[in-house]
This record gives structure tokens, C-alpha cells and sequence, in this order.
């Protein structure tokens, strides 16, 4: 992709230990654009999120923001950074010591001086938005998933970011929560003029609503797209994870000795 | 055979080896603690807060036991006493034994099974669910607005126990002894007042509890915000905050007895 990038990423790298879990990574996160980073659990979408916030450093190349460095930002400018990004966690997250009020409230009280009248004001609108302004005094644990997701994205936008990344947005909902989330990213994402990253394996649901599509496996990069170019592509991993097909690049069996051997190995032991 | 106590030896090795590191990363975290406790007392409501949940919410378990260890202290210390035909200083007993010793050890060691164990299993689970990760993602330092606070909360309610406890105590003394027992009323209370010195036994036992204070907070806070995201992990912690506490509690009142008492 071209054009003026938020976030630029160029070979990035990264390792726990010894254990390479990405290589060699290059993307770029378009304003005003909804980018989904998609791939099978355990690929490394969510440390790439995580690279992003600067919550990790990598361990070669470089994440962009804005033209700022990520990883060669100090402890106040990555603080100064991350009030400009808002994440919603795959489960939300939310303070379950407070109100979903107290919730949506707490960055604007933690960063601002604005008065409380006018915290009030943000956070009613801010709920509102997700059409939760009605449960604003129940507390997390009175919440359906869908709902806590909801409030968790009021609270990601509650400083109004220029980035929103969605950590597996759809994971667990039932089919009408999950038509509502999909709608208030897109939604918000164009009324805030943000920019916003969705990492996620519901293909379908991505596919309707972002710009474009990156598919990673095995710390790579293996495909990029238009929605309509991943639904149309050939490519044997993208045909398998669009069309869900059990086996292909993707092993249906975690590696293991030829069955044979280890049935007969097990046989002679026994 | 030698391959097997080679093995041996270097996993003995390792594991001293993680404890050294985990003593050095502790400390670190203690002292990242304080650097980020401006938070606690500009803001001193959220400390106010964290008091009510360790400190308040500990007082039936500190006032019980201290009633009960006093009426212990009066019926085994007049027993004891009355042999000698001394049983009029069964107040000085209770409370020498209250203030100096039982007041700071057994209230810490009571607070670290209250307070401590319910403080590690907040921070684990708030670790757990992606609390402490989402609060850094919202340019909130999570050492400052999560662990100074219940930190410096357990350093305030410490010392308060530790004197409700003894009082309690003094008062079951009380209640076993010249209530119940009939030992002189005004013996009790005078020869208390007169051998109970301020410095050498009262602020002493302060002190105590207030480095015992420190002990069960900081290793509350740091077994809570060390610990495994998981089920398994927090509960694992919460036992360690325990018995970790309980252990240090006892080694360090006998360096700082050794300390203080030195036969004066």
C-alpha cells in the first residue's frame, strides 16, 4: 500500500528467547483506512499489535508512528504516543473494580484537568456512541460479552485516537453482537477519522468491512490485499483460511512421528 | 551414576541461580515502588481507598484475635504468676508481651493471611485478565496508579493493627484477670503503667510492625504483579504471599529483638 501511512513498518523481527516469531514484516497502515492483520492462532498477529504500542521491542527493524520510532522512544514519549492510540482487548479488559462509567471516565481523569461536569458530558457520548449510554452505571460483571466489548471500545475511544486497534474483536460473540461490533468499527473509525488495525481470523466478518488485508502465518507476511483480491485469490493458504478448508498449508495435524512408527513403538513397549 | 549427581548438582545450581535472580528483580520492583509513589499521595484518595479495603476490612480478624491472645496471655500468665505470689504484674505481662512481641508479630502474620494474600490475588487476576496491560496502553503506569497505592496502604494500616491488636489484648488480659480471675484492679493498671516504658517498648513495637509493614506489602504487591496470568499462577502466588511473609515476619522480628532488647 501507498499514499500517507500513520504506521510504517519496515523488516520488522522479533524473538522470545531464541524463537524467532516474526521476520521480516513490512506494512503500512493508511489515515483514515481500517487494515486487518489476519492468520490462524499463534501465528504472531497480536505481538505485532503489541510492537505497535511499544509494549515489545523488536529485535530488528522498525515501527513507525507518525514518523516517530517506537522503540527508541523514551518511557514519556511512548506514554505520549500511546494516548494517541486506543486497543480494545480480546476480552475488554475493563476495570472490574469500577462502574462502566468510572471505566470510559478513567483516561480523561487520568490525563486531563477537563471538570467533572464535562468528563460526564464525554463519557455519556462517548457510551452513547456504542449504544451503552443507558448501562452506564452497572458495573463489568453485570455485562454480556458483547456489551463488556462494547464499553471497552467507549474506553479506546475515549481521547478521541488517531490509531484503534482491535485485538480479535469477534472472538466469542453471537452472531448479532458480532454484526454490531463489525458496524461500530467501521462506524467510528470514519466519524473519528482514525485509523484503525483489526487483528482477527472471522474472515468473513473482516472482509466486509475493512480496506485492506494483510495474512500472516508463521511470522510472515504470505498475502496482501483488497477484500475483493483475498476473496478472489488462489493462493493456497488464502483459499484455505477464506474458504475454511481443514488441510493445505495450514496442517490440520500438529507434527508428529509417521503414525505408523509410533503406533508400532508404542505396540512393541506395551 | 555421575551423570546423574552432575544433573543433580546443576539443577541445585540453577535453582539457587532463579531465586538470586528473583531476590534482584524483587528488589528492583521495591525500588521502582517508591520512585512511583508520588501517585500515592498526591492522589492520597486512592491510598485512602486501598486503607479501607486492607486495613478496615481487616479489623474483625485483628480485634477478635487480640481479645482472645489477651484472655490466653491472663489465664496462662496468672497461673504462672501466682506460684510466685506475684500475681498482682500479671498487667505488666500482658502488655510487655503484647506490645513488645505478640501485638506486631501476630497481627502481621494475620494481615499477610488477610490482607496480603487478598492484595496478590487482585494484582494476579487484574495481570490475568489484561487489567495491568490495558492501563499501560493507556499511558497509565501501572506501578503508580495500581501498586504504590495498595503498597503504602498496607505500610499506614500496619502499625494501626498492630495497636488495636494489642489494645484488645490488654483488654482481654483485663476482662481474665481482674474480671474474672479477681486479681487487684488498681495493681493491674499501675504496676502496667509503671513498667511499660514509651520508648523502649511501645515505639519499639511501632517500629516492628511497621517494618513488618513493608515486608508483607512489598512481597503482597510483587508476588501479585510477578505472578503467572493463569488460574494455576495467581493461586500459586497467593500461597507464596503467605508463606513467604509469615517466614520473613519471623526472621526479621528476631534480628530487629536482637536489636532492640539487648537485656537495656
Amino acid at each position: 500500500m501507498s499514499g500517507d501511512a500513520l504506521i510504517t513498518i519496515r523488516d520488522l523481527g522479533f524473538a522470545y528467547d531464541q524463537r524467532p516469531i516474526l521476520t521480516g514484516i513490512n506494512m503500512d497502515i493508511p489515515r483514515g483506512k481500517v487494515v486487518a492483520i489476519m492468520g490462524a492462532s499463534g501465528c504472531g498477529k497480536t505481538t505485532l499489535l503489541r510492537l505497535i504500542g511499544g509494549q515489545l521491542r523488536p529485535t530488528r527493524g522498525a515501527v513507525r508512528f507518525d514518523g516517530q520510532v517506537v522503540h527508541e522512544l523514551d518511557t514519556q514519549g511512548l506514554y505520549a504516543l500511546r494516548r494517541r492510540i486506543g486497543l480494545l482487548f480480546q476480552f475488554g479488559a475493563l476495570f472490574t473494580d469500577m462502574s462502566v462509567f468510572d471505566n470510559v471516565a478513567f483516561q480523561m481523569r487520568e490525563h486531563t484537568d477537563l471538570p467533572e461536569e464535562m468528563i460526564r458530558d464525554l463519557v455519556l457520548l462517548k457510551l452513547n456512541a456504542v449504544g451503552l449510554r443507558g448501562a452506564h452505571r452497572l458495573m463489568p460483571s453485570e455485562l454480556s460479552g458483547g456489551m463488556a466489548r462494547r464499553v471497552a471500545l467507549a474506553r479506546a475511544i475515549a481521547l478521541d485516537p488517531a490509531l484503534i486497534m482491535y485485538d480479535e474483536p469477534f472472538t466469542g460473540l453471537d452472531p448479532v453482537s458480532l454484526g454490531v461490533i463489525g458496524q461500530l468499527i467501521r462506524r467510528l473509525n470514519d466519524a473519528l477519522g482514525a485509523s484503525s488495525i483489526i487483528v482477527t481470523h472471522d474472515v468473513h466478518e473482516a472482509l466486509s468491512l475493512v480496506d485492506y488485508v494483510y495474512f500472516v502465518s508463521e511470522g510472515k507476511i504470505v498475502a496482501q490485499g483488497a477484500p475483493e483480491e483475498i476473496r478472489a485469490s488462489e493462493a493456497p493458504y488464502v483459499h484455505q483460511f477464506v474458504w475454511a478448508e481443514p488441510d493445505g498449508p495450514v496442517p490440520f495435524h500438529y507434527p508428529a512421528a509417521p503414525y505408523r512408527d509410533q503406533i508400532l513403538r508404542e505396540a512393541v513397549r506395551v | 551414576m555421575f551423570e546423574h549427581l552432575l544433573g543433580s548438582i546443576r539443577g541445585l545450581g540453577r535453582r539457587v541461580n532463579d531465586r538470586i535472580w528473583r531476590l534482584g528483580y524483587a528488589t528492583r520492583f521495591f525500588a521502582m515502588t517508591l520512585v512511583y509513589s508520588g501517585t500515592s499521595f498526591r492522589r492520597f484518595f486512592l491510598t485512602i481507598r486501598e486503607i479501607y479495603f486492607t486495613g478496615v476490612l481487616s479489623l474483625i480478624i485483628i480485634l477478635v484475635s487480640g481479645l482472645f491472645v489477651g484472655m490466653v496471655l491472663g489465664l496462662q500468665g496468672y497461673d504462672t504468676l501466682q506460684r510466685y505470689g506475684s500475681s498482682e504484674a500479671l498487667g505488666i505481662l500482658v502488655a510487655l508481651s503484647l506490645v513488645r512481641e505478640l501485638g506486631p508479630v501476630v497481627s502481621a502474620l494475620l494481615f499477610a493471611s488477610r490482607a496480603g494474600s487478598a492484595i496478590t490475588a487482585e494484582i494476579g487476576l487484574m495481570k490475568a485478565t489484561e487489567q495491568l496491560s490495558a492501563m499501560e496502553m493507556m499511558a497509565v503506569n501501572p506501578v503508580a496508579r495500581v501498586v504504590a497505592p495498595r503498597f503504602w496502604a498496607g505500610v499506614i494500616s500496619m502499625p494501626l493493627l498492630a495497636a488495636l491488636f494489642s489494645a484488645m489484648g490488654i483488654f482481654g488480659g483485663y476482662l481474665v484477670g481482674v474480671v474474672l480471675i479477681g486479681v487487684d484492679e488498681g495493681s493491674f493498671w499501675s504496676q502496667m503503667q509503671a513498667s511499660v516504658d514509651y520508648r523502649e517498648d511501645i515505639l519499639n513495637g511501632v517500629i516492628k510492625s511497621a517494618v513488618f509493614g513493608v515486608i508483607v506489602s512489598w512481597i503482597a504487591v510483587f508476588e501479585g504483579y510477578d505472578s503467572e496470568p493463569t488460574a494455576e499462577g495467581v493461586s500459586g502466588a497467593t500461597t507464596r504471599t503467605v508463606v513467604t511473609s509469615s517466614l520473613a515476619i519471623l526472621a526479621a522480628d528476631f534480628i530487629l529483638t536482637a536489636f532492640m532488647f539487648r537485656g537495656a
